[in-house]
Order: structure tokens, then C-alpha cells, then sequence
């Protein structure tokens, strides 16, 4: 089957609608992942600028451009934005798009439903970023929410920002049970668990998680707004309430979430680098098995957010053992891709560089991660730029780099178009050089001690500072070029064969047109 | 062949459904469990004394006969004030030296500068978190709202024991209450 377009050519068959109504009605797959990524690059582009006042705000100590209260809502609105907004609607959309192709299934389970769960969060965000507009600012209490700051002493419009996360929520768990539903209904015939490939496997511990945790996150807003209004005292001494387990239910959400943001990109590294080194990836079976690893422990490590809290020595030393053990599935993790490349015959197109691009730059992230669970140097570390730097290291050079990757690896299947190679370098380099410019000099500005969450700052912390939003600013815009290396990839470019890569495997490569036709996979195909 | 197709696909369907309303169930349940973690973190507070929580227990259940004079534990006692509370809350002796086993009494002073009547509840809280599972008030202003009059100043007593099976490597614990302003909340 290589010429692949599995149309059947009958009646039932028809293209996409045309016009605006066509992105509002669809039930489709393709167009629903389309609507997903596009909505992510608008919040990572959005998100971003928010980045960008907080790096030019701290360019210099002192207080030059905005006001700290509104300080306080960027990096507040730029975290929740980044999260909810840019990498798990992104996460969402890759699914959308390949996993009905990579396990031969016509569309996704529930199509409708589908449709829905995209269309909330365009609601979502905009109620989310009017606050910034409302009497008394935008949320100010950090992505993290801590009661009291979000309760008793928040602005109005945090109840804005409440019905926003509950939104996003509803969303993500449409999302997330579409998921599973496609991948455990919708197999083809032969396709069994253990063929399906790491990003449909990822995506299915993924989506597992998101339902177990994310009405865990709906349940803590809804405290907080009882507390706020009906009074309630979950979060309030004064009612025999306790502001500590705020932080509990919070981070019995937020450590999923953690594995929610990155393990898709595992699965999507999984596919791209043995691509590119052109042998099978090492250690399939050990690779499902870490990511279930992963996403089982994860529950259990929640507290090593709050080292600083007072917690008993022996809730300190479980925590701190816990933490410490995810590092052994990860590592097993890292050492397959490493192997999978050992000996390979490695090619350098820009998807690949991405991908090795993760995979160091996600390790350095990993490693301060290791340090930032070790109990006792956690108090020191706690709450400074350490740990800016280190979640970024994971979250921009690990998940919005895979998504990167992802976006350059699957785009000629989408759009049928080459991307360009030497603009896609260019991308490449330009991102990392400024990335690491802009993060690494806030691991050493962590260690000197300074604090997260802060628009001014003693001024021995001024050089790095000034270098680090240097970086930031070529970040940026590395980010617009690469809006329009997307939009030019869209418009036109060299036509992409079938297969695209030499060394692609999977369905979608194998056995399908490129561009991927409107519907695919209407008869189920062969699996070998 | 269609026939078959579509019977095919109505099948399909309702095993989707099925698996639906399954998964449906998962996120139900978790939102249940948030809530769940409420009673469940007092449970665990209570029975491993974290939060500092004291216990409350009746002076008639308190056995005399089990003091241990060969300790002597100090105890410190804090006071502070939430916010819009306008009152001045201090403890009367700041510290006292104690025998584990015996009930003692200690007294704070109020008094409110409001020119209206002012309601407040005292929240305590014990460090080391080791000793509050064996600190125990028989009597105490916490365990009900205090209302205050308009300038009104109020000596409140406070009878506790320390249970003899505190650990050994405890020489010094201290109380801390906080008053918090409750209207808001009446």
C-alpha cells in the first residue's frame, strides 16, 4: 500500500466544509489538532510577551516599567498561560493529529465531543486574561495559587480566574477520556498494545493522569471559592481551616501535571530519534514500563514542593527517597534514546535536532530537579531563580522543544510541504544559544540567593540578570521566526513524499498520502 | 456488506459508550476525592500530631498519681493577632516550668480597643510537633468564641497537662495561639 490514499471514492466521502463555520462545526481529527496547535502558538506568543515584560522589568534592579502588582499578575498570568495554555492544548493537538493515523483508526472516538472540548477554551482564556483588564489586576498570587494570597487577600477577579480553571479542566478531562477511548476502541485489527507506538503509549498514561488529577485541581478552586464566599474555612485558621493543605491538595494536582507537560514529549523523542539514527529504538518494552513508572510515582512525591512548610523529618526523608527514585525510570529513559543513537547512521535535519537539542538540555533540568529534591539543600533553594531554572529547563528545552520537534518531524505529513531546511537550522541554533543564555545565568542567581516572584532585587544580582533577559528578548524572537517558518511551511514549499523520512516507520508514514488525506484509515490497515 | 458495516459500527458504539461512562466515573470520583482530603489530612494530622493541633481532654481523666517529678519540661507561651482583629493579646507569664503528668493553669490577657462589640477565636498550635499529641487542655478560652464589649479587657485561664509519654528529648515546647477575627465568617 504505497500509494496509500485509503478514500474509497463512494458517496459518503467529502472534503472539508468551507468558510469559518468549517473550524466552529467540525468534528474531525485533523482540523481539531489544527485548531489545537493554533491555539497554542497564539498562548505561547501571548504567554511570551508576558515573559517579556517580566525580563524587561528585571533588566535592571529598581523598578523601571510596570508597577509590582502588575509585575506580580505577568508572572502569575505568564505561568498559568504557559501551562494550561501554549504546552498542554499543544500535548492535545499532536494527539488530535496523529494518534487516529499512527493506530488506524478514521477519526477519534468521540468526534463531537471532541469539537467541544476545543471550543471551552478559547472561552477559558479570554475570561482568564480579561482580569488583567478588571478593577484591582489580574490573579497576582503566582500560577501556584496559595491560599490565603488567593483567598483572603486576592482581587475580585479571581473568581474570573477560578471559572477559567474549571473551563480548562472540563476541557482537559473531554480531552483526556477521548483519548483513551480512541486508543483502547479504535486500534486496528493487529495493532495491539505493545505494537502501538511510545507516543500513543505516552499519550495514554498521559491522558490516565489527567483524568485522576485534574478534578482533584477543579475540587481546590472550588474551595477557594466558598472560602471566598460562602464561608467556608478549608484554607482559614480562623474557621479551623489550614493554609498548608492548600498547598497539599494544590501539589497532589501539580506533581501529575508535571509528568502531564512531559510525557507526550517522551513519546514524541521516542518516534523522532530512531528516524534519524536510523535503527529501531532501544528498549521499546522498557520504555512503556518507565513511563508507567513515571506516572504511578508521581502521585506519590507531591510534598517535595514544600520541603519549607515544616513537615516532620520523616515526611522530609520519604518525600526526598520518592523524589530521588523517579530519576531511575527517566534515566532509563535517556540511556535508551542515548542508545538508540549509538552506532546509528545519525542524520542532523532540524526535527532531530530538536530532539538531541531535548534530550541534553531536558537532562541539565533533570539534574537540578535531582537537587532540588534533596531535603536539606531544598531549603536553600527553595523559592529562588534555582527553581525558575530548572522548571524552565524541563519545560522549555524539554516539552515545548519536543513540540517543536513534533511540529517539524509531522508537518510535511500535515501540510504536504517540505519546511525549510536552513530556516529550520537557523531556528534551531538561534532557540538554543538564547535559551541557555537566557536560563542557565538563573541557576547561579538562585544559589546567591535570589528570590522568585520579584520585580526589584539587590544589585549584586545585576549581571546576570542583564544577560539573562538579553536572552530572553532573542528567545522571543526566535519564536516569531519560527511563526513564520510555520506560516511559509502552510503557503507552500517543496512537495514532501509518502514517506517522507528515509528512515520513518509507523502508519501514518508508511501507509498514508502526503498530505494526510481529509479522512483516513476508513477500512482498517494491515499491520505487519 | 452495509448492512454489516452498520451493525458493526452500532456495536462499536455502544462498547464506546460503555467505556464512556466508565472513564466517566474517574473523574467523578477524584473530584469527590479533593474534597475527600479534607477530613482525610485532619485524620492524619490528628493521629500523627503534625499541624501542632493539641488535644482536648476532661480534668477527671487525668490521672494524678502518673506525675513524673524527675522532669521538668519548660513551656513557652506566644500570643499573636490576625489581621483586622483590633485587639491586644499577650500571655500573663511568658513561661513555666512543668512536671509531665500535672495539671497547671496559665493565663492570657485581652482587651479589645474596638468601640464595638468584637468576636474572635484562638487557634493554637504546639512546636515541636513531636509534643502536641501529648499536650492536652483540660480548660481552655479556645475551645469557644470570645466576645469582647468595647474596650473590655479579659483575663482567660488555660488548664493543661503534659502527658508523661512525651518523648524523652523534649526539655522545652512551646504554645502559640493566634486570634483570629471571625464576623467575617457568622
Amino acid at each position: 500500500m504505497t500509494t496509500a490514499t485509503t478514500h474509497e471514492g463512494d458517496h459518503h466521502d467529502h472534503g472539508p466544509a468551507t468558510g469559518l463555520m468549517r473550524w466552529v462545526t467540525t468534528t474531525n481529527h485533523k482540523d481539531i489538532g489544527t485548531l489545537y496547535l493554533w491555539l497554542s502558538f497564539i498562548m505561547l506568543l501571548t504567554g511570551g510577551a508576558m515573559a517579556m515584560v517580566i525580563r524587561a522589568e528585571l533588566f535592571q534592579p529598581g523598578l523601571q516599567l510596570v508597577e509590582p502588582q502588575f509585575f506580580n499578575s505577568m508572572t502569575t498570568m505568564h505561568g498559568l498561560i504557559m501551562v494550561f495554555g501554549a504546552i498542554m492544548p499543544a500535548f492535545v493537538g499532536l494527539a488530535n493529529w496523529l494518534i487516529p493515523m499512527m493506530i488506524g483508526a478514521p477519526d477519534m472516538a468521540l468526534p463531537r465531543m471532541n469539537n467541544w472540548s476545543f471550543w471551552i477554551l478559547p472561552f477559558a482564556f479570554t475570561m482568564l486574561a480579561s482580569t488583567l483588564f478588571m478593577e484591582g489586576g489580574g490573579p497576582a498570587f503566582g500560577w501556584t495559587f496559595y491560599a490565603p494570597l488567593s483567598t483572603t487577600f486576592a482581587p475580585d477577579s479571581t473568581d474570573f480566574f477560578i471559572f477559567a480553571v474549571h473551563m480548562m479542566g472540563i476541557s482537559s478531562v473531554m480531552g483526556a477520556i477521548n483519548v483513551i477511548a480512541t486508543i483502547l476502541n479504535m486500534r486496528a485489527p493487529g495493532m495491539t498494545l505493545m505494537k502501538m507506538p511510545l507516543f500513543v503509549w505516552t499519550w495514554l498514561i498521559t491522558a490516565y493522569l489527567l483524568i485522576a488529577v485534574m478534578p482533584v485541581l477543579a475540587g481546590a478552586v472550588t474551595m477557594m471559592l466558598t472560602d471566598r464566599h460562602f464561608g467556608t474555612s478549608f484554607f482559614d485558621a480562623a474557621g479551623g481551616g489550614d493554609p498548608v493543605m492548600f498547598q497539599h491538595v494544590f501539589w497532589f494536582f501539580g506533581h501529575p501535571e508535571v509528568y502531564i507537560m512531559i510525557l507526550p514529549a517522551f513519546g514524541i523523542i521516542s518516534a523522532i530519534i530512531p528516524t534519524f539514527a536510523r535503527k529501531p529504538l532501544f528498549g521499546y518494552s522498557s520504555m512503556v514500563y518507565a513511563s508507567a513508572s513515571i506516572a504511578i510515582l508521581s502521585f506519590m512525591v507531591w510534598a517535595h514542593h514544600m520541603f519549607t512548610v515544616g513537615m516532620p523529618v520523616a515526611g522530609e526523608l520519604y518525600f526526598m527517597y520518592a523524589t530521588v527514585m523517579i530519576s531511575v525510570p527517566t534515566g532509563v529513559k535517556i540511556f535508551n534514546w542515548v542508545t538508540t543513537m549509538w552506532r546509528g547512521s545519525m542524520t542532523f535535519e532540524t526535527p532531530m535536532l530538536f530532539a538531541i537539542g531535548f534530550v541534553v538540555m531536558f537532562t541539565i533540568g533533570g539534574f537540578s530537579g535531582l537537587m532540588l529534591g534533596v531535603a536539606p539543600v531544598d531549603t536553600q533553594y527553595h523559592d529562588t531563580y534555582f527553581v525558575v531554572a530548572h522548571f524552565h529547563y524541563v519545560l522549555v528545552t524539554g516539552a515545548l522543544y519536543s513540540i517543536i520537534a513534533a511540529f517539524y518531524y509531522w508537518v510535511p505529513k500535515w501540510t504536504g510541504h517540505m519546511y525549510d531546511e536552513t530556516l529550520g537550522k537557523i531556528h534551531f541554533w538561534w532557540s538554543t544559544i538564547a535559551v541557555n543564555v537566557l536560563f542557565f545565568p538563573q541557576h547561579f542567581l538562585g544559589l546567591a540567593g535570589m528570590p522568585r516572584r520579584i520585580p526589584d532585587y539587590s544589585v549584586q544580582f545585576s549581571e546576570f540578570n542583564m544577560i539573562s533577559s538579553l536572552g530572553g528578548f532573542a528567545f522571543g524572537l526566535a519564536q516569531v521566526f519560527f511563526l513564520y517558518i510555520v506560516i511559509k511551511t502552510i503557503k507552500g514549499g517543496e512537495k514532501a513524499t509518502d514517506i517522507v523520512w528515509e528512515g520513518a516507520t509507523g502508519l501514518e508514514f508508511e501507509q498514508l498520502a502526503s498530505p494526510a488525506p481529509y479522512h483516513s484509515f476508513n477500512t482498517a490497515p494491515e499491520i505487519k | 456488506m452495509s448492512e454489516q458495516k452498520t451493525e458493526q459500527s452500532a456495536d462499536k458504539k455502544s462498547i464506546t459508550s460503555k467505556k464512556l461512562f466508565k472513564l466517566v466515573m474517574i473523574p467523578v470520583f477524584m473530584f469527590g476525592f479533593g474534597f475527600a482530603l479534607v477530613p482525610l489530612y485532619d485524620v492524619f494530622c490528628n493521629v500523627t500530631g503534625l499541624n501542632g493541633k493539641t488535644g482536648r481532654v476532661e480534668a477527671a481523666m487525668v490521672d494524678q498519681r502518673e506525675v513524673d517529678v524527675s522532669r521538668t519540661i519548660k513551656v513557652k507561651f506566644l500570643a499573636n493577632t490576625g489581621t483586622g482583629l483590633p485587639w491586644q493579646f499577650k500571655p500573663v507569664v511568658t513561661e513555666m516550668e512543668v512536671h509531665p503528668g500535672q495539671i497547671y493553669e496559665a493565663m492570657y490577657q485581652v482587651s479589645s480597643s474596638a468601640d464595638k462589640v468584637t468576636v474572635g477565636q484562638a487557634v493554637p498550635s504546639v512546636s515541636p510537633t513531636e509534643a502536641s499529641l501529648h499536650f492536652n487542655k483540660t480548660e481552655c478560652f479556645c475551645f469557644s468564641q470570645q466576645e469582647l464589649a468595647a474596650n473590655e479587657t479579659r483575663d482567660m485561664p488555660l488548664r493543661f497537662v503534659i502527658n508523661h509519654k512525651i518523648p524523652k528529648e523534649i526539655a522545652e515546647v512551646t504554645l502559640s495561639y493566634t486570634f483570629f477575627n471571625i464576623e467575617k465568617s457568622m
